[in-house]
């Protein structure tokens, strides 16, 4: 296990990456990669049981982690890069053209540590009980990950497949809500409101688990209390509170860069707010 | 194309093309620890009771969820199972469009997504369970194969090749029984036509439920003294181009017979294969540009223009409008 200060450190190099691939790119999704940087840096670093160097698409005999809302893929391809999946030179191809790092993420151009596309919403998590079914028809203990977004769950898929998880215990499974309350159009509550998403999935069947997504600390607590859960014949669910855009102090607590890219002098004053102790690819 | 020509066809009994399906699944399951069944609550429909039964744990049975059925299959396929999925056509197409496209063809997983009750013999349930566009659906996704049967022994044939088949394959196939007639235990071979009947003066290329009755129209038109080729297409995607050519290429022209709306269906995939490479008249029997009814399966196809009748007009018309 890396020490939290190297992860934090990682944290602050994969916001780097994400505010660089975006702005790189003219397009993508900053608001909530940055977001979610605490939860992918602690699995990727410390609670998932993964080999860059040995993937396989069935993932048998180690953790699969699933990306549903897939427009987050620059927070995700930085960790995967990062945690040796791929060179991070390869991070400035993002959204390009002949690029592995498609705008959402895609397996037909073969990047390792993609199982799935995603993109289109609503979808992540059937896939992942999928693969956690599979994982018990081989007697693999090991558990599948998968990360949806807040507003994603207004989807009616995904209600299928809690009804589904939570009914046929499927207990190899963890999955992640990213509550930042925001989406395209604006807050939540203003679009479509989730009400009691907590007892919502109580109701489903799950166990639900909360966290402070954005404090390294906690998320790496209950990440292990959740993966502790696993095995008890229900599935487990957290509600993983975050700030849109955390780390960029203009790009917290608004929706507007859910899907904008910052410009060079944006770009600037964003990056002077994140250590590069690692270092930029 | 595999020349089956010299076959004598004759109905050894009728059967519906679905339970060629189950039968062949439960084999399957028999055979193969890695193929696994899903069902969004139609198990007898699918005739999957045998599988469902003998292999608890390799069934899964989803409820009314055919999207969330769609995922898990993707994910199942990931792990190096060969799902087959079950429900109604419809359902399997029209409903789940988008999962299909994202989770299963653009993720390159290797699902089966196995459809019964597909077009109008459907019959009596209406329109609302008469899909007829999904095989324009279908055939649209990079990487899918589309495979539509017209018996009980092609079914279970074809069942049995797509386990062995890399890539997601969508296989449709109908309620009612009817007439069984190809040769029990031939190897079903993906992507090649079936030569039925050698004919000169017309090519009819059919495929599903429509396929016997090209073979009632082609018998029927000897007596007019017009010879008719035959020629099953089981595999609407990839088409056998090579067998749709040599064919033309003697008749120099083309009727197409499928149970399905002419846009976006089998007929169309050739008429433009055609056009590019041969341009020839054709006339296409199927279902035009409107939904179906209640009905019995026969009376809704004669109605809708897709009975054997149908076939022999679309001959006479095509026969006129050759050059030569």
């Amino acid at each position: 296990m890396e020490t939290i200060i190297s992860l934090k450190a990682m944290g602050s190099q994969v916001r780097r990456d994400i505010l660089r691939m975006v702005h790189g790119a003219k397009s993508g999704h900053p608001g909530g990669s940055l977001g979610c940087v605490e939860l992918l840096v602690a699995l990727y670093f410390d609670i998932m049981n993964h080999d860059p160097d040995t993937f396989e698409m069935s993932g048998l005999g180690q953790d699969v982690f699933l990306l549903s809302n897939g427009h987050i893929s620059p927070a995700w391809y930085s960790v995967l890069a990062r945690s040796g999946y791929f060179d991070i030179a390869e991070l400035a191809t993002f959204r390009k053209l002949n690029s592995r790092l498609q705008g959402h993420p895609a397996t037909h151009e073969g990047l390792p540590g993609v199982r799935f596309a995603s993109g289109s919403l609503g979808q992540g998590l059937s896939c992942a009980i999928g693969v956690a079914l599979g994982k018990q028809l081989d007697e693999d203990e090991n558990l599948v990950f998968v990360l949806m977004g807040d507003g994603e769950v207004q989807e009616g898929q995904v209600w299928e497949a809690a009804m589904f998880a939570g009914s046929k215990n499927v207990d190899n499974l963890i999955a992640i809500i990213d509550f930042n309350r925001k989406q395209i159009d604006g807050s939540t509550d203003d679009v479509m409101p989730l009400g009691d998403l907590k007892s919502k999935w109580e109701t489903f069947g799950w166990k639900v688990l909360e966290m402070k997504g954005n404090d390294l600390e906690e998320v790496i607590d209950v990440l292990r209390l959740a993966t502790l859960e696993t095995g008890k014949d229900q599935p487990v669910m957290i509600l993983m509170h975050t700030e849109m855009g955390f780390g960029v102090d203009f790009m917290m607590g608004t929706h507007k860069w859910h899907g904008v890219a910052p410009n060079d002098e944006q770009l600037q004053l964003a990056l002077a707010q994140l250590n590069e102790i690692i270092g930029d690819y | 194309m595999e020349n089956l020509s010299n076959l004598n066809w004759e109905n050894i009994g009728s059967k519906d093309t679905r339970s060629g399906f189950g039968d062949a699944i439960y084999e399957l399951g028999k055979e193969r620890e890695d193929v696994v069944a899903l069902c969004a609550d139609l198990t007898g429909s699918l005739k999957l009771e045998k599988f469902a039964d003998e292999f608890p744990n390799r069934f899964f049975q989803i409820g009314i969820a055919e999207a969330n059925m769609m995922g898990i299959a993707a994910g199942l396929a990931t792990t190096g199972k060969v799902p087959f999925t079950g429900t109604f056509a419809n359902f399997a197409t029209g409903r789940v469009f988008d999962q299909i496209r994202q989770s299963i063809a653009y993720s390159e997983k290797n699902v089966k997504i196995c459809a019964s009750h597909a077009g109008i013999t459907l019959g009596e349930d209406g329109a609302s369970h008469q899909i007829m566009e999904d095989i324009a659906l279908m055939k649209t996704l990079p990487g899918m194969t589309v495979i539509n049967t017209c018996d009980y022994n092609q079914t279970f044939a074809a069942t049995k090749a797509i386990a062995e088949w890399e890539g997601p394959v969508y296989l449709r196939f109908g309620r009612p029984k009817v007439p069984n007639f190809t040769p029990k235990d031939y190897k079903f071979k993906i992507g090649e036509a079936l030569l039925l009947k050698e004919g000169s003066d017309v090519s009819i290329f059919a495929t599903g439920h429509m396929v016997w009755k090209a073979l009632e129209a082609a018998y029927a038109l000897v007596e007019q003294g017009i010879s008719a080729e035959v020629i099953n297409i089981a595999t609407i995607k990839p088409l056998d181009r090579d067998a749709i050519i040599e064919s033309v290429l003697k008749t120099r022209c083309a009727v197409t017979a499928e149970e399905h709306q002419i846009i976006g269906g089998m007929g169309e995939s050739i008429a433009g294969f055609l056009a590019r490479n041969f341009p020839t008249p054709i006339e296409m029997v199927g279902m035009n540009d409107v939904f179906g009814e209640s009905g019995t399966p026969e009376e809704l196809m004669e109605k809708f223009g897709m009975g054997t009748k149908d076939i022999i007009e679309a001959v006479s018309l095509v026969i006129a409008r050759k050059q030569f």
